[in-house]
């Protein structure tokens, strides 16, 4: 690609406007993880006797709905993302990718 | 190569193991469990259908482009079951079900932890990777900076992992198809996966590789849901009274219902888990077979719908697996017919003198549950599962040798591409006597640790210098190589050296491993990324000024596609 026209789309607020929301989107939403999964993992690897308590006296255990919540949260970060990208992303890319061919 | 040949080829090889086995069968005479018939019917049907795919592929399969990435003509929803497929190994179906019906809890664990690595390929990795990359990750990561050197990096990181992950699924269909055909030897079993898996790959490229995973993902999510609700139906579908029954069957009572701590459990001390942890995590963003996917698909937004299709369909079968397993400690465990009474008066327990231990859980229950029809089916499953794996790290392996060290190191992009795909081709036969030997020798591994292994290797070199290159303007070619190969050095030292390979693998005497955690990441991983910033940051050479000037436009095109490897049409 030439400069120039590397220069145009830089300067294009679209194209600034995609780069600084997928890229803050991207990060938050990748720190959630982070902290989700290890919250968890430093819960297994030092509160174990709170996971392994019981939840209402039975045999079900504090860390079975925690475990359980933390793969579905997985889907629904991804599902955030995708369904934002979708919507807004797609649409930005595509303007963008259209006035740099002009 | 020619129709007739090709096609006499498949018939000859089809029949030879169908003749062999059978000789052996009869040869295994009145001694031992008896073959179950059912079972080896399904397999091989199974087997036939995918040699019919691979003709298929094989007669479509003439480009470089259609060998290594489907000619870019796969759809999101296609890929996603194919990148599930990929994912969803044998590692996953019996070793975690293995894990839960040995320990417990501690299963879930890891389930957790390979299933969140998935956002974060969405949100970071998806999408650069397909705006930027043609065949394999070694193409985005040497975007903008030295061929040669980046290339044997990112070639290096991708044979290491692939070599690790390939003793899992090897171990896993040596041991299935010697609890499958008690009269066939677990090392004939092993030739057998790796004989096919050579023939799907060499002939059929990634489009038969994408088919057979398509495939197998929708089998195996049928049959691991036909297996958890015959499970829960017999609770009246209340998994409460289920772990009730398991806890107390099983010889570690309520312990199995939260973490253990115990040497020898998938997570023996806080620091195995952190690091652990980080090597499920950061290890999914790196595995080279995953990360070829992308480029089966025309553009980043297929790309990016395939990762959350991907993402549902592992997370629910994981959420299964944990049925299945506590299934199998209600429904195995207590079956006298699963276990051997010559163990268990040895003073096993009954879980370690279970058939099959420590990976056959899942296909026991299936026998528990639904008699041979259902263990047939799931043990048909199961052998798909490992052949499609197989088949997608060795074209995984083979691209990194073809495509990056041959064809981009060696030859310096000179190569035409009936030479480079017959490179590929050799290197695949290569990597499947590779495969074949390794898998004879470790034997007696839990499948779901040595993915484990794989894992910490992609997260301490691949998924560094991927990330860093896509996002960091001021890398190097000198910080990512330092960076790379000081964490694939660490990491594999700390993986060979450690106490479950240098002692369990490789017979040492107890207590003589070098290192004592389990897993190397926390370690390994940290340092690669400190030293790709240390090292980029003092670079001053000349190429380190065209490094950085290179980033603008590589950025641009990650974040746009503008310029971007096209779509099917080769």
């Amino acid at each position: 690609m030439a400069a120039s026209s590397l220069d145009a789309i830089q300067r294009n607020p679209k194209y600034q406007q995609l780069v600084a929301e997928r890229s803050s989107l991207g990060l938050t939403l990748s720190i959630a993880m982070i902290v989700i999964y290890f919250g968890f993992i430093l819960l297994v690897a030092f509160a174990p006797g709170f996971l392994g308590a019981s939840l209402t006296g039975g045999v079900t255990t504090v860390g079975i709905p925690i475990g359980i919540l933390v793969i579905l949260s997985a889907f629904a970060l991804t599902a955030f993302y995708v369904v934002r990208a979708n919507g807004t992303y797609d649409a930005l890319t595509q303007d963008i990718v259209r006035e740099a061919s002009k | 190569m020619s129709r007739t040949l090709l096609k006499s080829l498949f018939l000859g090889l089809g029949l030879a193991p169908g003749i062999a086995l059978a000789q052996t069968a009869n040869a295994g005479g009145a001694a031992g469990p008896a073959t179950d018939w059912t079972a080896v019917a399904m397999f091989f049907f199974f087997v036939a259908v995918t040699l019919v795919i691979t003709y298929w592929a094989a007669m479509r399969t003439k480009t470089a482009a259609q060998f290594y990435a489907a000619g870019g003509g796969i759809t999101g929803l296609q890929n996603g079951l194919a990148i599930a497929g990929d994912y969803m190994s044998a590692a996953s179906f019996l070793g975690i079900s293995a894990f839960v019906y040995a320990w417990g809890y501690d299963g879930l664990i890891y389930s957790v932890g390979w299933l969140v690595g998935w956002p974060i390929v969405t949100f970071l990795i998806a999408e650069p990777l397909r705006n930027l990359g043609k065949f394999t990750f070694a193409d985005v990561v040497s975007f903008r900076f030295d061929q040669t050197p980046v290339r044997v990096l990112a070639a290096s990181g991708t044979l290491v992992t692939v070599a690790f992950y390939l003793v899992a699924q090897m171990v896993g269909a040596g041991s299935l198809i010697h609890v499958l055909f008690p009269t066939v030897d677990y090392r004939f079993a092993v030739v057998g996966v790796g004989f096919l898996m050579i023939l799907y790959v060499t002939f059929g490229g990634m489009i038969a590789t994408t088919w057979v995973q398509i495939i197998k993902a929708c089998l195996l999510l049928g049959g691991a849901t036909l297996i958890a609700l015959l499970t829960l139906a017999a609770f009246g579908f209340n998994p409460s009274a289920l772990a009730a029954k398991a806890v107390e069957v099983h010889p570690l009572k309520d312990a199995i219902m939260g973490p253990i701590f115990k040497p020898g459990a998938p997570v023996s001390t806080p620091l195995s888990a952190i690091s652990t942890g980080l090597a499920l995590m950061f290890g999914t963003c790196g595995l080279p077979h995953i990360l070829m996917r992308f480029f089966t698909v025309p553009n980043a937004k297929e790309a990016r719908k395939s990762v959350l299709y991907a993402t549902g369909f592992i997370g629910y079968f994981y959420i299964l697996t944990f049925i299945i397993g506590f299934g199998a400690i209600v429904f195995v465990s207590t079956n006298p017919d699963f276990i051997d009474q010559a163990k268990l008066a040895a003073g096993a327990t009954v879980i370690t003198a279970t058939r099959g231990f420590p990976n056959m859980a899942a296909p026991l229950l299936a026998k528990a549950l639904g008699g041979d029809l259902l263990f047939g089916f799931i043990s048909a499953v199961a052998f798909a599962t490992i052949l499609a794996v197989v088949s997608g790290l060795t074209l995984a392996g083979a691209s990194a040798i073809s495509h990056d060290l041959y064809a981009n190191v060696f030859a310096r992009g000179r190569a035409d591409e009936a030479h480079e795909i017959r490179v590929s081709r050799i290197a695949t036969v290569c990597l499947g006597i590779f495969a074949i030997l390794i898998g004879v020798l470790a034997q007696s591994i839990n499948v779901a640790f040595a993915v484990g292994l794989a894992f910490a290797i992609a997260a301490s070199c691949n998924f560094p210098v991927l990330v860093m290159s896509i996002f960091w303007k001021d890398m190097t070619t000198l910080g990512a190589v330092v960076g790379g190969f000081l964490g694939l050095i660490t990491a594999f030292l700390g993986v060979v050296l450690s106490p479950a390979v240098w002692e369990g693998i490789f017979s040492n005497p107890k207590g003589s491993a070098l290192v004592t955690i389990d897993n190397p990441t926390l370690f390994s991983m940290t340092l690669a990324f400190v030293a790709i910033y240390v090292v980029s940051k003092v670079d001053s050479s000349q190429r380190a000024s065209t490094d950085r000037a290179g980033f603008i436009a590589q950025f641009v095109r990650s974040q746009t596609g503008l310029g971007a490897e096209g779509a099917a049409a080769h």
